[in-house]
């Protein structure tokens, strides 16, 4: 039914579709490991990208032309700007919910809407400066630098169709998914970190700093996660942004956390799964715009679907961290 | 003096908000000693050890190490001291090892290495005689175990000083002897041990000396050879107290409830409570001692209709006509429609009882309001009932619209147990009715339950204290892991049998029965 040609831009395209849930749900899972509950990381996702946008737009600009461009510059002028602003956001809501003790699901909430409107309100001032005639900015010198694949994959048929035909950011998402993942299980950082998530007051007796560990954790998280707002808008969309194009893929960040377990090393796979499920309308023949939206349900539908496997086995190693969106007060009584 | 204190203590001031914990507090403990501080619940004994562990930070005194003022501000620096302390609520990580849980917090700049550290945990096991599997998880350990852990924990820090807080409180009479080993052998490596209790028989088994607190004032020390068990209880309470409970014999009893095969089964698959039979009867209080989580609030729940229970089980209620009713399958509402009084007091005094941020007469309402024939709530019955209650229990509150959650701990108890004996029960269940409560409101309650029963109620006791369960049941029920190991006389019964009873598994001892009967 399927030629073999179709499975293998299926699986390259499930792949370029998963890189920023994988950036996102990553940041989420070192996030949530600290016990935060970042539900702004939708929000800091946009923030990321609007801010690689910035970055490049302003690169650009500064350009007498478009020849000049430098591949240091145009990769480090947006990545920078990006870490910044969603730096920036991280220590936002960690202010809000560590130091102020602030409800972690309302913050983050409102963190997610501010962090798209924010993204719009620029969005929309850099078309207005373009003066484009459609409603995005095309950055295409700049993304080229980012979307840059390795000289030999070409020549190296399916294979390299597969698993060498991405950008740089795509490689480093899984190199930091895997990095995350070993912090956390083998590193006496992991370790203590862990248990600030777990039981912040038995991580506070032991003498582990628990407002150091939850802002760290959580701002490290918000820049990871605002990494995939870049490959989003440099990569996966060549430098084009337009509002509201990054979609629901924040929330689908967040159900890959609890598709994974709360294991970078588990997200990989599964966002390669969530990318697949969340383009598979585009390969099946026959599927009406109307049927389309069923489709790109089928991420959340895995996600209840593992929601109800792993309360079932009731396995404590898969439940979520047990302070998960709890604020820690020593003195509390 | 030749040598300084180990630790000491002087002019240690605490306050939160508007309570005062602690006030001129002075204290000393010498190395290889072992100091009880004794004190009644809420006396701030906990305050004080968490100020020299650096949970807290002291408002006014000083802290000496070894004759040195030292500052604590941080657990952390409390380790720098080697000060550890074995917390009440067990510091542990759930899903962590063993032995994650004793090196976390620690970084002594080496390379993390765990099959390193278990060897490290490994020596300090054998030299104190500990016996731990450092491979288990917490969550599927037994209390004690993580108790063991804890302490371990703290020697693993290199601590000199050890305090513990409540630390039998959770353990049978045989693990509390075990624990007593081990502090023995500490003491023996000269180490120094603080143990904060409020068991006067503990304090008397274990101590050298005794402080004792009160209301957040230090009385007294003293050397525990010297004392007896009422010169300590009158120190601590401050005034003269009668430890007498008026127990009464049994009056013509009569079959109230009549439990058969009751099973109760988790939804993953746990057996929560197997095949438990008894029989309660009006006039009667039946205690039920086991180690806490063994399948008390189960079967408590399954009678009050707040459990389902399997198959097969038969809860059977005689009404005051003497008519056999089945209770299993009926709703909780259905069960008091009927004129059944189930009164439960659940374990977490604010968690199922009351609404924290409701006044006390809007809780008593919370039991009465569908007495109403209107839609208007009508607040003087509660009121009165309100009323009543804290001036007969001696509830302290500036009044009866103060919320719930703003009393001490104690006194939200007597609010909760007056409500539920103000329903004139037939059957009364209490579980815990005198956790946090001082001696002499303990024993108050202890004096309206008897009252109950001499009115021929029935009464299903669930306590933690065996001394007290000894003292106050008619007949006491061993519960363990869901199954009942054995019913034994409250006059006759000894504290050893009962801690046997609640450890044993239940083959051992049909094992042990088999033996028997093989002898004769």
């Amino acid at each position: 039914m399927f030629s073999s040609s179709v499975i293998i831009t299926f699986l390259q395209r499930a792949v370029i579709q998963g890189i920023p849930l994988l950036y996102g749900s990553t940041g989420e899972i070192l996030t949530e490991k600290s016990g935060n509950l970042n539900l702004g990381i939708p929000g800091i996702m946009y923030m990321g990208g609007i801010g690689g946008v910035i970055g490049a737009f302003l690169y650009e600009n500064s350009l007498a032309s478009k020849a000049d461009a430098n591949a240091f510059l145009a990769i480090c002028i947006p990545l920078f700007s990006t870490i910044l602003f969603s730096f920036l956001a991280g220590l936002l809501y960690c202010f809000l919910t560590v130091t102020l003790r602030a409800n972690q699901n309302v913050t983050g909430l409102a963190l997610t809407t501010f962090g798209v409107g924010f993204g719009n309100f620029f969005g929309a001032s850099l078309v207005k400066l373009t003066k484009a005639e459609v409603p995005s900015v095309a950055l295409t010198t700049t993304s080229a630098f980012f979307t840059k694949k390795l000289p030999f994959a070409a020549n190296l048929g399916w294979f390299g169709k597969i698993f060498l035909s991405y950008g740089f950011l795509a490689y480093a998402a899984i190199v930091i998914a895997i990095v995350v993942a070993i912090f956390l299980t083998k590193t006496r950082g992991g370790l203590h970190l862990r248990a600030v998530g777990e039981n912040p007051a038995t991580a506070d007796a032991a003498g582990i700093n628990v407002n150091r560990s939850k802002y760290l954790a959580t701002c490290i998280g918000s820049v990871i996660a605002g990494l995939g707002g870049l490959y989003y808008v440099m990569d996966y969309a060549n430098g084009v942004w337009s509002n509201e194009g990054f979609g629901d893929r924040g929330w689908l960040a967040i159900a890959l956390v609890i598709f994974a377990v709360w294991r970078p090393n588990f997200a990989i796979p599964g966002s390669i799964v969530f990318g697949g499920l969340y383009i598979i309308y585009l390969f099946i023949p026959g599927v009406s715009l109307r049927s389309q939206e069923l489709f790109k349900m089928l991420p959340y539908v895995v996600t209840i679907i593992v929601l109800i496997m792993v309360s079932i086995r009731k396995k404590k190693e898969n439940q979520p961290p047990a302070s998960l969106g709890l604020s820690y007060f020593r003195e509390d009584r | 003096m030749s040598k300084p204190y180990a630790l000491e203590l002087k002019g240690i001031t605490k306050v939160f908000g508007s309570i005062v914990a602690n006030k001129d507090v002075d204290m000393s403990v010498k190395r290889g000693e072992i100091l009880a501080i004794l004190g009644e619940n809420g006396s701030g004994k906990t305050t004080l050890m968490n100020m020299v562990s650096g949970i807290y930070f002291p408002d006014e005194g000083k802290i000496f190490v070894d004759g040195k003022e030292v500052v604590i501000r941080s657990p952390k620096d409390a380790f720098d001291y080697k000060i550890g302390m074995i917390h009440q609520h067990f510091k542990l990580v759930d899903v962590f090892t063993a032995t994650e849980n004793i090196v976390l917090g620690i970084n002594d700049g080496e390379k993390f290495n765990i099959k390193e550290a278990q060897k490290k945990v490994k020596e300090i096991t054998d030299r104190y005689g500990f016996q731990i599997d450092l491979n288990k998880k917490i969550y599927e350990m037994s209390v004690s175990e993580k108790q063991t852990v804890e302490i371990i924990k703290v020697l693993y820090r290199g601590a000199d000083i050890l305090i513990l807080d409540e630390p039998t409180a959770v353990l049978t009479p045989q693990e509390t002897q075990k624990l007593f080993v081990v502090l023995r052998n500490m003491r023996a490596d000269n180490k120094t041990v603080v143990i904060i209790t409020h068991k006067l028989h503990e304090v008397l088994a274990i101590s050298d000396r005794v402080s004792i607190m009160r209301k957040g004032k230090y009385i007294d020390t003293v050397i525990t050879a010297e004392a007896t068990e009422q010169s300590l209880t009158e120190a601590m309470v401050g005034e003269k107290v009668s430890l007498n409970i008026e127990r009464k014999e049994p009056e013509n009893l009569q079959e109230r409830l009549v439990i058969k095969d009751l099973s109760v089964t988790a939804h993953d698959g746990k057996q929560l409570l197997k095949d438990v039979c008894f029989t309660a009867y009006g006039g009667e209080i039946l205690g039920i001692a086991g180690i806490s989580g063994s399948g008390q609030k189960e079967l408590l729940e399954s009678v009050a209709g707040l459990q389902r229970a399997d198959k097969g089980a038969s809860i059977i209620y005689f009404d005051p006509e003497g008519n056999e009713v089945q209770l299993v399958g009926k709703t909780p509402k259905a069960i008091r429609n009927l004129g059944i009084a189930l009164s439960f007091v659940p374990e977490d005094r604010l968690g199922m009882g009351l609404v924290g941020n409701m006044d006390i007469i809007d809780n008593m309402m919370l039991r009465s309001y569908k007495k109403g024939k209107t839609e208007f709530l009508d607040r003087k019955q509660p009121r009165a009932l309100a009323e009543e209650i804290i001036e007969s229990l001696e509830v302290v509150t500036p009044s009866a619209t103060t919320p719930v959650r703003r009393l001490s701990g104690g006194n939200v108890q007597k609010v909760l147990v007056g409500r539920e004996i103000s329903l004139n029960p037939r059957v009364l269940m209490v579980a815990y009715p005198v956790r946090g409560l001082d001696i002499n409101s303990s024993y108050m309650i202890y004096n309206l339950i008897s009252k109950q029963k001499d009115q021929g109620v029935s009464i299903i006791f669930v306590g933690e204290d065996l001394d007290v369960l000894i003292e106050l049941c008619d007949r006491i029920m061993v519960i363990n892991s869901g199954e009942i190991t054995g019913i034994v006389d409250g006059k006759s019964a000894k504290k050893e049998e009962l801690g046997l009873l609640m450890t044993k598994s239940t083959h051992e001892i049909e094992g042990d029965e088999e033996v028997a009967e093989d002898a004769k």
